[in-house]
């Protein structure tokens, strides 16, 4: 039954990826839609990003000094001054330097 | 012009940072498979199959906490529905391509992909073989996603929960919207998506996810509307 499920899922999912991309067309979707879509990454991925940070594994909010706060701080300073692809390794070493220090 | 392979390549330059965060998070995924007591074949199976990051690792907790499996699948699709709306932004770039093109690039868009050559495109849209980005930075991630979760099945629980490597996930999200936050409207998106997704927490199967950028969109159309 498992085994079911998963290839369920991963078909479910590859629809999600595949419906938009192939099946419905560009020119169905008028231009309020179209300038709407400029803000997909800003409007989706903190979605992923806030309950990361602001919420713990049990499901509820965390405190102001959590570690995480100053990690998720750390990292859009190094973006905002570096603004090159080597600056995901500052946020790296951010994350090690807040989980290593602070937790254990 | 760039060339096919120059293009291709660019996409694997540019998601290669991203491999630093989708490493540790495919290890974790991996490991927590093996010890919520699922088969490795099993574990190992789900990266191929929904090669979907977060929603596999919702899925064998959904299945382990005793929910039936239709629970489970819905949530995967429920957190995969913002795939739907990548879908639509790529939608514009990939539209000259054949309909088999279509259906196999689609496998291997992803969250940091999507990110990475929507950026690449917007810069470089009179580029002719623009899907070739989109392939570099995919394939890229499928080979690490899988490398990745085999070494978290292999390692199981050698990985140690104090090291926090699931924070590296929001870490490289952070780094893909952190450049639009100079950007006020885009800023007023960001902040209604992230405090929807805390109010909207607890909503079932995890909707919260695809609720609160439909909210944040909703925002932009406003924000739209007043600036004309």
């Amino acid at each position: 039954m498992t085994w079911f499920s998963i290839i369920i899922a991963g078909i479910l999912t590859y629809f999600t990826r595949m419906t938009m991309i192939a099946l419905v067309d560009r020119d169905m979707l008028g231009d309020k839609i179209k300038a709407v879509l400029e803000y997909v990454p800003s409007a989706v991925f903190p979605a992923i990003i806030f309950p990361a940070i602001f919420i713990n594994d049990y499901g509820s909010f965390i405190e102001m000094n959590d570690p995480k706060i100053f990690g998720a701080i750390v990292a859009d300073y190094c973006w905002l001054f570096f603004k090159k692809y080597y600056c995901n390794y500052f946020i790296w070493i951010d994350f090690l330097l807040v989980f290593n220090f602070c937790y254990i | 012009m760039l060339s096919k392979k120059q293009l291709f390549t660019k996409g694997m330059m540019d998601i290669s940072p991203h491999m630093l965060s989708v490493i540790p998070f495919g290890i974790i995924c991996g490991a927590i498979g093996v010890e919520l007591g699922f088969s490795p074949y099993l574990v190992y199976a789900m990266s191929f199959i929904i090669f979907g990051g977060a929603s596999q690792i919702v899925f064998l907790q959904v299945l382990s906490g005793g929910a039936s499996s239709l629970v489970a699948v819905t949530s995967v699709g429920i957190i995969n529905s913002r795939h739907l709306l990548y879908g639509a932004v790529l939608s514009e770039y990939l539209e000259k391509l054949s309909f088999l093109k279509k259906l196999l690039i689609s496998y291997i868009v992803v969250d940091q992909g999507f990110a990475e050559s929507n950026k690449f495109f917007k810069k470089n849209k009179s580029e002719q073989h623009l899907h070739y980005h989109l392939i570099g930075t995919g394939c890229t991630m499928w080979i690490c996603w899988q490398v990745a979760t085999l070494s978290g099945i292999i390692l199981g629980s050698f990985v140690p929960a104090e090291l926090g490597l699931k924070f590296t996930i929001p870490l490289t999200f952070i780094a893909i919207v952190v450049q639009d936050l100079k950007k006020i409207d885009h800023l007023i998106v960001m902040i209604t998506c992230g405090l929807s997704s805390l109010l909207f927490f607890d909503a079932p199967f995890k909707s919260y996810i695809i609720i609160s950028p439909v909210i944040a969109l909703f925002v932009a159309s406003l924000i739209l509307r007043l600036k004309k």
